[in-house]
């Protein structure tokens, strides 16, 4: 078992539009992407994130850019009362603990 | 055959290298478009009618791209003028471009689109059942119409396609789907709907795509009959086939399907191509015209008036119960104010889950916590109260155990609250099914 933040290039979150919250991963090569994409799932996700399954809207492989692209629920409509992260841009943490 | 197309900047106002964008006109360019908005900043800008860029630095960037728009007698269009698209933000745009007119000592034939919903034809389209929420989002109320400040449809290529038509020199679209800007003189003339828009996708982010990314430097596109090719102006970056393809995933959900009006972009038989000289080669992308044509709709509404107060807490009894401690005094304020009901009183807990909140899965505190406290109520006055009510009581709170009984918080200012205006929350982001794309839309001519 080995972390994905070892061997991705890119790990980021952002808003996709106000009511969603987007993540990428992204690899250096094709290999390295065939390697890990397929251990990305809803589970982990929502797990890591403690939110329920339902709440991960999509896992979708990129392969043009190597990446790996997770859609969740934002908690909020982007700065609605409560906002902690109007652009969404500092909610990927959680994944750096992501395993493969 | 082949458009070429200038993209100054990501965003108007954010600036770009005189040296890249003179590399862009020596490419001999047919148009230069901008983007001007985006929703990422949040639903104030809209709701309050204001600008997240600031003037001066608009005021920049738009005296070198009329110059040299007037100078070439190429189209300068510029979409979501003003950040958000509605009517101020499109008049805040225009005051500005007659500024620099004036400076120029030049007069422009001027197109202004309009993107403003008026309210009441949107109850009737309501009640025909022609608005859908658009993801996870509740459906439309009325009450929600009724409450929006402003309320923008996002316009397709027509109405932008109108005022080339009738041959404007300038054109400010108000709230408009990005690619828009740079697509309309592609299909004004002919060339393959697809590429145009896929092409203006990645340029309205100009030098984004490019490695290394950056959001203030130009991009330039050149789009052919059955492709189109990118390339960054700085030396100091170029398109790669990974940083265009990347740009793909930029802030949406999906990177096969990319919806707009009147259709979808599909992105699954994309190739991207290395060419040298630090270019890319982008082809085989399709467009998926939807049966019936929708337009995004977006709000917002004014919740309120915030007051905030900063400070931090190094006390470590103190920090092992931060939770405990919140709610009491929430608690003390509410019994205090019995009156008052309708407040928001929020504490956003930096060094412990101040960033990520409830999805914060370690929220253990480190050694020292910044607090925002922050009061949202119905008028300043109140929310004024509830702040300083809630930051005084903390101050002076009596928690189990409490050996450091002079004061709670670390303030870094006098005054240590600060009133900070209204607050608004996106009230609407739904679709609209309409017959005519155009119909929402006003496009007015100006001699300026």
């Amino acid at each position: 078992m080995r972390y994905v933040k070892d061997v991705a290039s890119v790990i980021r979150s952002k808003n996709a539009g106000p009511y969603e919250l987007t993540f990428d991963l992204m690899f250096p090569d094709a290999e390295t992407y065939e390697q890990v994409r397929h251990s990305i799932t809803k589970a982990k996700i929502a797990d890591l994130y403690k939110i329920d399954e339902s709440q991960v809207l999509s896992i979708i492989h990129f392969a043009p850019a190597h990446a790996v692209k997770i859609t969740i629920v934002r908690p909020r409509a982007s700065g609605d009362l409560g906002e902690t992260d109007v652009y969404g841009a500092q909610q990927h943490a959680p994944l750096l603990e992501l395993t493969y | 055959m082949e458009l070429r197309i200038l993209s100054p900047t990501a965003i108007l106002g954010y600036g770009f290298p005189l040296s890249s964008f003179q590399a862009g006109l020596e490419r001999d360019p047919h148009v230069i478009a901008v983007d001007g908005g985006s929703t990422d900043p949040g639903p104030y800008y809209l709701g309050a009618g204001k600008s997240f860029t600031q003037r001066a630095p608009v005021k920049r960037d738009l005296y070198y791209l009329i110059q040299a728009s007037l100078e070439r007698g190429i189209p300068l269009i510029i979409g979501t003028a003003g950040g958000a698209g509605a009517k101020p933000h499109v008049e805040w745009t225009v005051d500005i471009i007659k500024e620099v007119l004036g400076e120029l000592k030049a007069t422009a034939k001027l197109a202004v689109i309009y993107s403003d919903v008026n309210p009441e034809l949107l109850i009737q389209e309501l009640k025909r059942g022609r608005i859908q929420p658009l993801g996870p989002v509740a459906p439309l109320t009325e009450e929600e119409i009724r409450g929006s400040s402003h309320i923008v449809a996002q316009m397709g290529l027509e109405p932008i396609l109108q005022a080339l038509e009738e041959g404007a020199q300038i054109i400010v679209a108000g709230r408009a789907y990005d690619p828009t800007v740079f697509a309309a003189l592609p299909a004004l003339q002919g060339y393959d709907l697809a590429l145009a828009l896929h092409m203006g996708k990645i340029l309205e982010c100009a030098a984004i795509a490019a490695s290394p990314g950056s959001g203030s430097d130009c991009l330039f596109g050149y789009l052919q009959e059955d492709a189109f090719i990118l390339e960054a102006l700085s030396p100091q970056r170029q398109c790669t086939k990974l940083s265009v393809a990347a740009h793909t995933l930029y802030e949406k959900s999906d990177p096969y399907s990319l919806p707009g009006p009147g259709g979808t972009l599909d992105l699954r038989e994309t190739r991207f191509e290395e060419l040298p000289g630090g270019k890319v080669k982008v082809s085989g992308t399709r467009f998926v015209p939807t049966e019936k044509y929708f337009l995004k709709l977006e709000g917002a509404r004014r919740i309120g008036y915030r007051t905030i107060s900063i400070a931090g807490v190094r006390d470590p009894i103190m920090i092992s119960q931060i939770g405990d401690v919140i709610t009491a005094v929430k608690e003390r304020v509410a019994d205090n104010f019995r009156d008052i009901r309708d407040y928001q009183l929020h504490v956003h807990c930096y060094g412990k889950n101040g960033v990520m909140g409830a999805l914060e899965p370690q929220p253990q505190p480190g050694h020292e916590l910044g607090l925002v406290m922050e009061a949202v109520a119905p008028t300043q006055d109140i929310a004024d109260t509830i702040c300083s009510f809630f930051r005084s009581t903390l101050l002076h709170y009596g928690y189990p155990g409490r050996k450091s009984t002079a004061g709670n918080l670390a303030f870094p200012y006098s005054p240590s609250d600060i009133s900070t205006g209204a607050v608004y929350t996106f009230s609407i982001y739904h679709l609209l099914e309409v017959d005519d794309p155009k119909g929402l839309f006003t496009v007015e001519l100006r001699e300026v």
